[in-house]
């Protein structure tokens, strides 16, 4: 491989980052990082500013992993992966709970969990521990970036049936349901507020994707 | 002795760690084949779950807590190391899950082949790490409720898990849309089975 000549966004690099947006999405095709994502899909900020916390986390944790990568025992690896994973989680609670209290106490127990999302861990052990730094860098973005696109969309389908909202970070809230709606007798579905209507947009979107796309069709 | 029956009902159904808060989703989606492997995790689970979610109490409650270690040294009534949590969390139970596995190698291996393959697999699991961050969250004052709380949660991950692997046995002898198989039918099949758990959040008590 001569990656000296390899510009830094090379066509190969920039795949990367839009696989896991498309058909290589963590959560709708790896079924990686479920577990975490979808209690902070309520509202539209908190799940923009999760995603940006995961991006962050894997982006760095992959990069770290992969500089040292060489010279980390295999068999105690698991445990050095999750102390730098903590380390980097620790850093990123810290800065939210200094920057933004109210979105950090919503968040609550979430941003913790990212420790064990297994998209991390997934990626740090199927690509950050075999390439080198930058591209190791810019899977764990797009990987970030996949898994905060599908945070996204299902936190808006669900703020705006559910409550007729769109919260955005620094800016507030907006209604994008006009009052004329309201009064021609429509009225917020309270049942999209619920958790369990988070894994039904998930299904959704997953029966969505897997129509326009056949190569991702499983067969029990 | 009623507080803990109360946390315990609570924990399993109306906290439930799936429907409620989808933490362990990832094992849960792709251990969920049969109800016999499920049945394996889930133990695991409600096994691990008993016993780093107490021990993390003990932690925070006597090393990490603002205050906690004055039982050392007076001076230090004002150390607050409660930022480290996370790290000495993911450490007891990264430990702790590596310890089980040695000892139930040793006395018990009946249980190590049926348990054994899920114990690795439990140390990353979401589930675990969120049950003692819970624990920390919601301030259980004394080490029987935490360990009440442990054993509840792990629970209802227990029944959440049996349940979805019951339903997709049956499913494989449906027509489910192609594009729906597998994970798609499994989503839909778990938001149900929330809203059915949700029934239990009326109850007072």
């Amino acid at each position: 491989m001569n990656k000296q000549k390899e510009p830094l966004f090379s066509k190969k690099n920039m795949k990367l980052i839009t696989g896991p947006i498309g058909a290589d999405n963590p959560i709708t095709v790896l079924c990686l990082g479920v577990c975490s994502a979808l209690a902070v899909t309520v509202k539209v900020e908190p799940a923009i500013i999760m995603a940006i916390s995961v991006i962050v986390v894997t982006a760095f944790s992959n990069l770290i992993i992969s500089l040292i990568r060489n010279t980390i025992p295999d068999r105690i690896r698991i445990i050095v992966q999750l102390v730098i994973v903590a380390t980097l989680v620790i850093i990123v609670d810290q800065i939210l709970k200094a920057y933004s209290p109210a979105v950090s106490k919503q968040l609550s127990v979430f941003v913790g969990l990212i420790i064990t999302n297994c998209i991390i861990m997934g990626r740090i052990e199927a690509f950050a521990l075999g390439n080198k730094p930058w591209p190791s860098f810019l899977d764990g973005i797009g990987n970030g970036l996949g898994y905060g696109i599908i945070l996204i969309i299902v936190a808006f389908v669900r703020e705006v049936l559910g409550a007729g909202t769109i919260t955005i970070p620094g800016m507030g809230e907006f209604s994008v349901i006009p009052a004329a709606v309201y009064d021609a007798g429509y009225s917020d579905n309270g049942l999209m507020l619920l958790s369990p209507m988070a894994l039904l947009v998930i299904g959704v979107i997953i029966w969505i994707q897997r129509s326009r796309n056949k190569n991702l069709i499983e067969h029990n | 002795m009623e507080n803990l029956l109360d946390i315990f009902v609570k924990s399993i159904f109306i906290d439930n760690m799936i429907f409620a808060y989808f933490l362990g989703m990832c094992s849960y989606l792709a251990v969920s084949k049969t109800v016999e492997t499920s049945a394996g995790l889930g133990i695991a689970v409600i096994f691990v779950l008993g016993i780093t979610v107490p021990l993390n109490f003990l932690l925070d409650k006597y090393v990490l807590k603002e205050g906690a270690l004055v039982w050392l040294h007076a001076s230090f009534k004002n150390v607050d190391l409660s930022f480290l949590s996370f790290i000495m969390f993911i450490a007891i139970i990264a430990s702790m899950v590596q310890l089980v596995e040695m000892v139930v190698e040793k006395f018990a291996p009946a249980l190590y082949t049926s348990l054994g393959i899920f114990l690795p697999l439990i140390a990353v699991n979401c589930a675990i790490l969120g049950g003692s961050l819970f624990m920390q969250e919601r301030e259980y004052n004394t080490l029987a409720e935490a360990t009440t709380f442990g054993i509840g949660s792990g629970f209802g991950w227990f029944l959440a898990i049996i349940g979805i692997a019951a339903i997709r046995e049956k499913i494989r002898y449906s027509k489910v849309p192609p594009a729906l198989q597998g994970l798609g039918i499994t989503f839909l099949a778990t938001g149900l089975m929330g809203i059915a758990f949700m029934s239990f959040m009326g109850i007072k008590l």
